[in-house]
C-alpha cells in the first residue's frame, strides 16, 4: 500500500503530484506572481502608449488587446489564485487541520490553472492575436474575435472549474476539519471571509460558464442568444456576465478583509474590535453583492424603477463595508502600535480602499454614472479597490506570513521601501485618473485630446515607478527564502492564531494530532 | 495518518490530477482547432478524450480501492458528502444561467422587440409572443429578422412520456437504495438495472425527439431564441443524464462485485443524489420549456 505520503517524489514531480496543502499553496502563490508580472507588463504597454497624445508605439487593436488581457489575467490569473494560495497555506494552519479535506482535488484545482494560462498566453501567437473587446467579453464585439475568442472561452471554463473545485475544498475543510473546540465563532476572520467567498464562487462561476457557453454557440453553432434578429439580446449577456461579475469583485476583496483583520490586531496588540459584527458584515456584503449587478450597465437602457432599485441596493453595501472600516479603526484606537511592513500595507489598504469605496458610491448614483460610464473615473475607482485593496493586502499577508513559511525574517528595510514606493507609484498612477475621467477621457482608447496630456504623463510615470518597485518584492521574497534572521515560532508578539503555535518554517505536516482549542 | 485506522485519510502524492489537466488541454485545444478548421483538431480531441477516460478510470479506481479497503473513516465520508452536495449546487447555478436566458428572452427581449420604436422602425411585422410570431399569419418564425419557420415541440407527446420515465427511475433507484439498506442485494441490483434501463430509454426517446425536431419540425439550434434555449437547456440536461447514467452503470457493476455496505455506501448515494438532481431539472424543463 502507498502509505508513504511522508515520502514524496523529489524534483519537479514533487510539485506536480503533491497533495500537501503547503506545497499547493506555494504553487498558487508562485503562479500568481508570474501572472502578476505578465499582466503588469501588459499594463506598462498601455501606459507607454498613453504617455503622450498621438499614436506612438502600437495599433489601436494591439492597445485593446493589451487592456483586455491585462484585465483578464490580473483578475483570474493573479489576484484570485493568490488568495487561494493564502487559503491553502493558512486555513488548515488556522483551524488546526492536518491538511485540506480533499487533497487530490486540491492538486487538480491548481494544475488546471496552467492549462487555462496556456490557452490565454498562447492566444498572442494565433492568427489575429488575442481578444480585444475588453475583459467583460461583451457581444457583439466579442463575435469579431478570431480563434483567440474560442481559446479565451475555454480558458474561462477551466478557470471556473478550478475555482469551483477549490471552493468546494475550502468549504468542506472549514465545515469538517476544524480542531475540537474551534467553533464557527472562534474561527479567525481570514477563515470566515474565505468561507463566505467560497460560497460566492460556487454560486457565480457556473453562471459565467453558462454565459461564455452561449457565446461559443452564438459564434459557431448558429444560436441567437445575443442577436436581436433571432429574438435574443446583447444586453442579456451583460446581465448574465455581471450577475457573475459583481460578486466577483467581492470574491477579490473579502479574503483581503480577512487578511487585514488578522494583521491589524497583531500590530495594534489588541483583539479585533467587533469580531461578531465583522462576520455578519462579511455575510451581508456577500448577499448584497448578488443583487446589485446592473449598476455596471445603467446606460444600456432599463426602466427607471430598475435603476432606482440598483442604485439604492448598491449604496446599501456601503453600510456593512463601513462597519468593517470603523472596526479596523477601532481596533487601532489606543493600541500599542508598531509599523512593520505588513501593518504599513494594511493601513495603506484601509485608507486607499476607503477612497475607492467612496468613488464607488459616487458611481452608484445613476445620474452621475451616466456621465462617468466608461470614463477614466471608473478605471481609477476599480484600481483603488483592486490594487490598493486586494493587491496591497496580498503584499501585507505575504510579509506577515513569510516568517512562518520560510523560517526567516524578511528584510524590513527593503519591505518598507517596497511599501512607500508602491504607495507613491500607485497614487501617482491612479489619482490623476479621477480628474481625467471627470474631464471626460474615455477608457480603452489609445489616444486622447491634448488637454489630458499632463495627467496622463503623471499617470504613466507613476505606473513605471509602481511596476519596477514590485521587483523589490521578488528580491525580498527570494532573500527571505534563502536566509535571514531566524523567525522563531511566533515572530509577532501580538499574534494569537493557531499557525503561530507550530515551528517556523511550518513543518511539512502540521496538526497530525488536532490541537484542542479552549 | 494515512495508515492509521480512525484518523483522517491523507492520500499520497498522485499523478491523476495532472493527467486530467493534460486531457482538458488536449480536449479544449482540439475543440478550438476543430471549430476553426485547423488541421489535427479532431484527432487532438480524440487523444484528449482517451487521456480523460484513462484518468477517470485511474482516479476513481484508486478511490474505490481505498474505500473498499476501509481507509476512509466517518469524517472522510462526511467530506465526500459535503463536496458532492456543493458540486450539485454549482450545477444548479449552471442551469440557472440558461433558465435565466429563457426567462429574459420571454419577459424582456421579445416584448421589447415587439413594441415601440424597435418594432415600428425595424421589424413592423413582428409580434411579441412565445414562440415568436409574424403579424396576421399563423406562422412561427425564428425571430423578428428571420424568415426561417419552425413548429414548436409539443409537450404532451414524448416529453410527457420522458417525464414519467424519469420519475419512475427515481422511484426504482430509491427502491434499490432500500434494498442496500436492508442488505437485500438482489433488490439492490434489480432496482439498479431497472433504473439504468429507464435511463437509456429516456436518452433514446430524447435522441428520437431531436431527430424529429431537426428533420420534420424545422426546430434547430438556429431557430431563433426559441431553438437556442430549447436545445441548450434540454441538451445540457441530456448531457447530465448521460453522466448520471454512466455513474449508475458504474454503481451497478460495483454492486454486482459486492461493493457497498448498508452502513457505508457514499458512492451509491452520490450517484443517486446526482440522479435526483437531473430529475428535478427535467421537471422544470418540462414545465417551462415544453409546456408553458
Amino acid at each position: 500500500m502507498e502509505h508513504g505520503h511522508d515520502h514524496h517524489p523529489s524534483g519537479i514531480m514533487r510539485w506536480v503530484t503533491t497533495t500537501n496543502h503547503k506545497d499547493i499553496g506555494s504553487l498558487y502563490l508562485w503562479f500568481s506572481l508570474c501572472m502578476f508580472f505578465f499582466a503588469g507588463t501588459l499594463a506598462l504597454g498601455i501606459r507607454l502608449e498613453l504617455f503622450q497624445p498621438g499614436m506612438q508605439f502600437m495599433q489601436p487593436q494591439t492597445f485593446n488587446q493589451l487592456t483586455t488581457l491585462h484585465g483578464l489575467i490580473m483578475v483570474f490569473g493573479a489576484i484570485m489564485p493568490a488568495f487561494v494560495g493564502f487559503a491553502n497555506w493558512q486555513i488548515p494552519l488556522m483551524i488546526g487541520a492536518p491538511d485540506m479535506a480533499l487533497p487530490r482535488l486540491n492538486n487538480w484545482s491548481f494544475w488546471l490553472l496552467p492549462v487555462a494560462a496556456t490557452l490565454l498566453v498562447t492566444s498572442f501567437f494565433v492568427p489575429g492575436g488575442p481578444i480585444a473587446g475588453g475583459w467583460t467579453l461583451y457581444p457583439p464585439l466579442y463575435m469579431q474575435n478570431g480563434i483567440s475568442g474560442d481559446m479565451t472561452i475555454f480558458a474561462v471554463h477551466i478557470l471556473g472549474m478550478s475555482s469551483i473545485l477549490g471552493s468546494i475544498n475550502i468549504i468542506v475543510t472549514i465545515m469538517n476539519m476544524r480542531a475540537p473546540g474551534m467553533t464557527y465563532m472562534k474561527m479567525p476572520l481570514f477563515v470566515w471571509t474565505w468561507f463566505i467567498t467560497a460560497y460566492l464562487l460556487i454560486a457565480v462561476m457556473p453562471v459565467l460558464a453558462g454565459a461564455v457557453t452561449m457565446m461559443l454557440t452564438d459564434r459557431h453553432f448558429d444560436t441567437h442568444f445575443f442577436d436581436a434578429s433571432g429574438g435574443g439580446d446583447p444586453v442579456m449577456f451583460q446581465h448574465i456576465f455581471w450577475f457573475f461579475g459583481h460578486p466577483e469583485v467581492y470574491i477579490m476583496i473579502l479574503p483581503a478583509f480577512g487578511i487585514v483583520s488578522s494583521i491589524i490586531p497583531t500590530f495594534a496588540r489588541k483583539p479585533l474590535f467587533g469580531y461578531t459584527s465583522m462576520v455578519y458584515a462579511t455575510a451581508s456584503i456577500a448577499i448584497l453583492s448578488m443583487v446589485v449587478w446592473a449598476h455596471h450597465m445603467y446606460t444600456v437602457g432599463m426602466p427607471v424603477t430598475a435603476q432606482l432599485y440598483f442604485m439604492y441596493a448598491t449604496m446599501l453595501i456601503a453600510v456593512p463595508t463601513g462597519v468593517k472600516v470603523f472596526n479596523w479603526l477601532a481596533t487601532m484606537w489606543q493600541g500599542a502600535m508598531t509599523f512593520e511592513t505588513p501593518m504599513l500595507f494594511s493601513i495603506g489598504f484601509v485608507a486607499l480602499f476607503t477612497l475607492g469605496g467612496f468613488t464607488g458610491i459616487v458611481l452608484a448614483m445613476v445620474p452621475v454614472d451616466v456621465q462617468l460610464q466608461d470614463s477614466y473615473y471608473v478605471v481609477a475607482h476599480f484600481h483603488y479597490v483592486l490594487v490598493s485593496g486586494s493587491l496591497f493586502t496580498l503584499f501585507a499577508g505575504a510579509y506577515y506570513w513569510l516568517p512562518k513559511w520560510t523560517g526567516h525574517m524578511y528584510d524590513e528595510k527593503l519591505g518598507k521601501l517596497h511599501f512607500w514606493l508602491s504607495m507613491i507609484g500607485f497614487n501617482l498612477t491612479f489619482f490623476p485618473q479621477h480628474f481625467l475621467g471627470l474631464a471626460g477621457m474615455p477608457r480603452r482608447i489609445p489616444d486622447y485630446a491634448l488637454q489630458f496630456a499632463d495627467f496622463n504623463r503623471m499617470s504613466s510615470i507613476g505606473a513605471f515607478i509602481f511596476g519596477t518597485t514590485q521587483l523589490i518584492f521578488v528580491y525580498v521574497v527570494i532573500k527571505c527564502i534563502r536566509g535571514g534572521a531566524p523567525a522563531g515560532d511566533k515572530p509577532w508578539e501580538g499574534a494569537d492564531t493557531l499557525e503561530w503555535t507550530v515551528p517556523s518554517p511550518a513543518p511539512y505536516h502540521t496538526f497530525e494530532t488536532p490541537p484542542v482549542v479552549k | 495518518m494515512s495508515g492509521n485506522k480512525g484518523s483522517y485519510y491523507l492520500p499520497a502524492p498522485s499523478h491523476w490530477p495532472v493527467v486530467g489537466s493534460l486531457a482538458l488541454l488536449l480536449l479544449t485545444g482540439g475543440f478550438v482547432m476543430k471549430i476553426n478548421h485547423v488541421n489535427m483538431g479532431g484527432s487532438t480531441m480524440i487523444a484528449g478524450a482517451i487521456v480523460l477516460i484513462y484518468m477517470l478510470f485511474g482516479w476513481f479506481g484508486t478511490v474505490v480501492r481505498e474505500s473498499e479497503s476501509g481507509m476512509y473513516n466517518k469524517q472522510v465520508d462526511k467530506s465526500f458528502r459535503m463536496a458532492m452536495t456543493w458540486f450539485i449546487f454549482s450545477e444548479v447555478l449552471f442551469f440557472t444561467a440558461f433558465f435565466g436566458a429563457l426567462f429574459y428572452a420571454r419577459v424582456i427581449s421579445i416584448p421589447g422587440l415587439g413594441s415601440g420604436d424597435t418594432m415600428s422602425q425595424l421589424w413592423p411585422h413582428f409580434v411579441a409572443s412565445w414562440p415568436t410570431h409574424v403579424a396576421g399569419e399563423d406562422k412561427i418564425v425564428s425571430g423578428p429578422g428571420s424568415t426561417q419557420m419552425f413548429t414548436p415541440m409539443h409537450a404532451w407527446g414524448i416529453p410527457a412520456i420522458n417525464t414519467l420515465i424519469l420519475l419512475t427511475s427515481g422511484a426504482t433507484l430509491t427502491w434499490a437504495h432500500w434494498g442496500l439498506l436492508k442488505n437485500n442485494r438482489s433488490q439492490l441490483i434489480i432496482g439498479l438495472i431497472a433504473t439504468v434501463a429507464l435511463a437509456f430509454s429516456f436518452i433514446f426517446l430524447q435522441a428520437f425527439e431531436y431527430h424529429h425536431a431537426y428533420t420534420e419540425l424545422g426546430l434547430t439550434l438556429g431557430a431563433g431564441i426559441y431553438g437556442a434555449t430549447f436545445f441548450m437547456l434540454t441538451g445540457f440536461h441530456g448531457f447530465h443524464v448521460m453522466l448520471g447514467t454512466t455513474m449508475l452503470v458504474v454503481i451497478l457493476f460495483r454492486s454486482m462485485k459486492g461493493h457497498f455496505k448498508p452502513e457505508s455506501h457514499f458512492g451509491f448515494e452520490g450517484a443517486a443524489w446526482y440522479w435526483h438532481f437531473v430529475d428535478v431539472v427535467w421537471l422544470l424543463l418540462f414545465v417551462f420549456v415544453y409546456w408553458l
